[in-house]
């Protein structure tokens, strides 16, 4: 990270310093990546240049920080990225999409809100030219981003399309026969869902907070890793404050099976917020919804540059219990981090754990101008609350 | 029985003999043309994931990058996806194809800031997710392969073989002086020598090939270069003894004489530098190819370890000159040049080794090799026992025993100071 930064009282909203600096980050890269010719350019066209620097990124080829060292930071073979459309999903789509399923009222007036999720057996490229056999919900790692509201009556319906057993266990409040507990349940047709079975789990939106889901058959490690889990949030009755809001599964695929991971992430590919960083308004609320479902290590983390965030452990309180800029999660914990970033530039966020972040476990934010942002690609990525709050629309 | 050899009078009895020889070869290459063409009736699809087995056979450090040169030793195609240094992924790029087929090798140039000094663990992930380990204990900047490091592992080679080699043969005047009773313990002591340099060289290769890949041979490596050069030896010998007896006058020797008169001190000489000399070139690779990797240090103490325990060896090659009763006749008949000979011969290939062990390291190669210098000391050692008999005919005897234990205490102690 070579980008010169402004100084805190020069004004985040300064467009001259904005400039300066924008200019200087392509000042920095260009000697490296096109020569002397281009930095004169670079330097007599600040606006063009920091109109570059937002569109194709402030590292890499041409960027902020690349230049100074051919190894900037862990990354895979530079010849080829990862076909997302054959995966089926992509990770900078699935970081906002929250799945609300299908609602409709009882007589009384409260909702029910019904999903489906299909278990089916799925090659995925987890790395650059890196094929795993995943298990998958709706096929996808990690699965569908179930949302909802506190208080509402929840159906998921699980169709066991894979060639093995499988269940959906939530982290909720519900009775024992909807556990998705292999052996509990099966005087209701739940329990173990056997190949070509399905069954409808039903149960309370609650507590609020975010929480994750995933299968429960033994052995579990092996069905957790080979990718059936997703995150699970319940908002509260009276909403959150308005934001920009994402999901971070932190997981890990354990490519030859020795009960180590290979490679490291959130939201399955690693290093893809670098190749294709996440946009963010500055000054604008963040909150990412971060859910460490990572096997056969015992701890993960979360850590932004240049930041410092709220931490909300469980989301299940309204009031954060820390401000800081790393945290540390075991298996299943999960929370709700808010911030927000005053200076433009690339802010690296990764697990602390220094080995998951250089086997992938890495991203970038790309702050900048929100109007600019507004009228970006970006802004379709972001999803409609039923309810009309919560999210930007 | 007649009815057996009159059908085999039967068959091709019309035939010529090349045409015989000839039919059965042509009938396995159309079974297996079909087999090939049916795609392997009745044998199905294969089960299971494709088996991946690849080993690293070089590693090559330069400032910034890794290089590894990795074969496909399994038998179906391995495609190589991400590489990994020290648990962190490393752009890299490859000389040639992604991915390896059987038996094929590829390189990888992996952009990665390494350390001098520090050691590195590297997995290298394939398409289908296996990985396949490769080592760098002592990271070091492998020497660029130029003229001046061909002349620096020449030295090494005159350091640790020529050298050592034709300073142990000085003790040839001492050895003239010794009573004949003494010959035979020396030929003994030149056994000793040798068979203690046939077991070290042996584990040696067989420590190599541990690292080559299977489908070369491995471990068979080793025992197959030592028979073939076994064999090769002995036929050698055995052509030369048919030369001899067709002319008796040419080879000095007297006509009828013995088969033990065909292999005076001289011709043992030689054939002992030869079967130093194939030892010497496992020897020299292993030196080149450990220099090459960081894991030697040229020091002063390492050359002087190497020069003292080589010059063992020139004396196991000037023991037999010591001649017969005759005060050392047959080695009075060498003169300096062809003394220098024998020292190049035997220490010369150390030179030929460190350069093939530096730049071009393979260890199927050298498991092969060593092998090689192994089976021609085994040759020599048959050759040259007869040598150490005493008056009754016995092999072993106090006196011969002693200069085994002696010449094996000896290469073992020396062998101390150069552990690479």
């Amino acid at each position: 990270m070579s980008a010169p930064t402004e100084e805190p009282d020069s004004g985040r909203r300064n467009g001259l310093s904005r400039r300066r600096f924008l200019g200087g980050a392509a000042a920095v890269a260009a000697p490296a990546a096109i020569g002397l010719g281009s930095l004169v350019a670079a330097e007599s066209q600040p606006q063009r240049a920091a109109a570059e620097t937002l569109a194709h990124g402030g590292h890499g080829a041409g960027g902020a920080h690349a230049g100074h060292s051919a190894f900037p930071h862990a990354a895979f073979a530079k010849d080829r990225r990862v076909d997302h459309a054959r995966n089926g999903f992509h990770p900078t789509e699935l970081l906002r999409d929250f799945d609300y399923g299908t609602t409709h009222r009882l007589p009384s007036g409260r909702v029910v809100r019904e999903w489906e999720l299909v278990a089916q057996d799925r090659e995925i490229e987890v790395a650059p030219g890196v094929v795993y056999e995943a298990w998958t919900y709706n096929g996808r790692v990690p699965g569908p981003t179930l949302r909802a509201r506190e208080g509402e009556l929840l159906r998921v319906r699980l169709v066991n399309a894979s060639e093995h057993p499988h269940t959906i266990h939530f982290h909720g409040v519900h009775s024992a026969a909807m556990d998705g507990m292999p052996g509990i349940g099966e005087a209701m047709g739940g329990g173990q869902i056997e190949p070509g079975e399905s069954f409808t789990y039903e149960f309370d939106a609650s507590p609020f907070g975010v929480h994750l889901y995933h299968c429960h058959v033994a052995p579990l490690a092996s069905h957790i890793s080979r990718g059936l889990y997703g995150a699970f949030i319940v908002d509260p009755a009276q909403g959150r404050p308005e934001a920009d809001e994402m999901v971070m599964v932190m997981n890990g695929f354990d490519t030859n099976f020795d009960l180590a991971n290979e490679i490291y992430a959130v939201n399955t590919i690693g290093f893809h917020y670098i190749d294709e960083p996440i946009v963010v308004g500055r000054d604008e609320l963040v909150r990412i919804y971060v859910v460490n479902v990572l096997e056969y290590d015992p701890v993960n983390s979360f850590h932004v540059h240049g930041n410092f965030f709220h931490h909300f452990p469980t989301g299940t309180s309204l009031t954060p219990s820390e401000l800081t800029d790393t945290i540390i999660q075991g298996q299943a914990q999960r929370a709700i981090l808010e911030l927000r970033f005053p200076y433009d530039g690339d802010y690296m966020f990764h697990a602390h754990v220094s080995e998951f972040a250089e086997l992938g476990w890495s991203g970038f934010f790309r702050v900048g101008d929100p109007a600019k942002l507004a009228a970006a690609d970006a802004a379709a990525l972001y999803c409609e609350l039923p309810w009309g709050g919560g999210v930007r629309s | 029985m007649e009815a057996q050899s009159g059908a085999a009078r039967t068959v091709g009895g019309g035939l010529p003999a090349w045409a015989l020889g000839l039919i059965p070869l042509v009938l396995i290459a159309a079974a297996i043309g079909a087999f090939a063409l049916l795609g392997g009736p009745g044998l199905g699809e294969r089960s299971g994931p494709p088996v991946e087995e690849v080993t690293v056979e070089r590693t090559v450090l330069h400032p910034g990058t890794i290089e590894l040169t990795l074969r496909n030793d399994g038998p179906d195609p391995v495609e190589i996806a991400q590489v990994a240094v020290n648990d962190a992924y490393a752009p890299f790029s490859t000389e040639g194809d992604r991915e390896i087929g059987h038996l094929g090798a590829t390189t990888l140039k992996v952009d990665y800031p390494w350390v001098e000094g520090e050691a590195y663990e590297i997995f290298v992930l394939t398409a289908a997710g296996g990985t396949i380990d490769a080592t760098i204990p002592v990271a070091t900047e492998t020497p660029e392969t130029d003229l001046s490091f061909y002349g620096l592992m020449a030295l090494l080679g005159i350091y640790v073989g020529v050298i050592p080699v034709s300073l142990g043969m000085l003790w040839l005047p001492f050895m003239r002086r010794l009573g004949s009773q003494w010959i035979g313990a020396l030929i003994a002591f030149t056994v000793g020598l040798l068979a203690f340099l046939a077991i070290d060289a042996g584990l040696e290769g067989l420590e190599i090939a541990a690292e080559a890949p299977a489908a070369f041979g491995g471990a068979s490596l080793v025992f197959a270069g030592g028979l073939a050069a076994y064999l090769v030896l002995a036929a050698i010998d055995a052509w030369l003894e048919g030369r001899a007896r067709r002319q008796p006058a040419a080879a000095g020797a007297p006509p009828g004489a013995a088969p033990a008169a065909l292999a005076p001190g001289p011709y043992l000489a030689l054939l002992v530098a030869i079967g130093i000399g194939l030892h010497n070139l496992g020897e020299g690779l292993a030196i080149g190819s450990a220099y090459a990797t960081g894991a030697l240090a040229l020091g002063a103490f390492l050359v002087v370890g190497f020069a003292i325990h080589n010059t063992t060896e020139g004396l196991a090659i000037v023991a037999p000159l010591r001649g017969g009763g005759e005060g050392g006749t047959e080695g009075g008949a060498l003169g300096i040049p062809r003394l220098l000979g024998l020292g190049l011969i035997a220490g010369g290939p150390a030179i030929l080794g460190a350069w093939i062990g530096a730049s071009a390291f393979n260890p199927s190669v050298a498991a092969l090799l060593f092998g090689v210098g192994v089976g021609a000391i085994v040759r020599v050692i048959v050759q040259i026992a007869p040598s150490m008999r005493d008056g009754h005919g016995r092999l072993l005897h106090p006196l011969s025993v002693g200069g085994m234990l002696l010449g094996i205490a000896l290469l073992y102690v020396t062998g101390l100071l150069v552990t690479v």
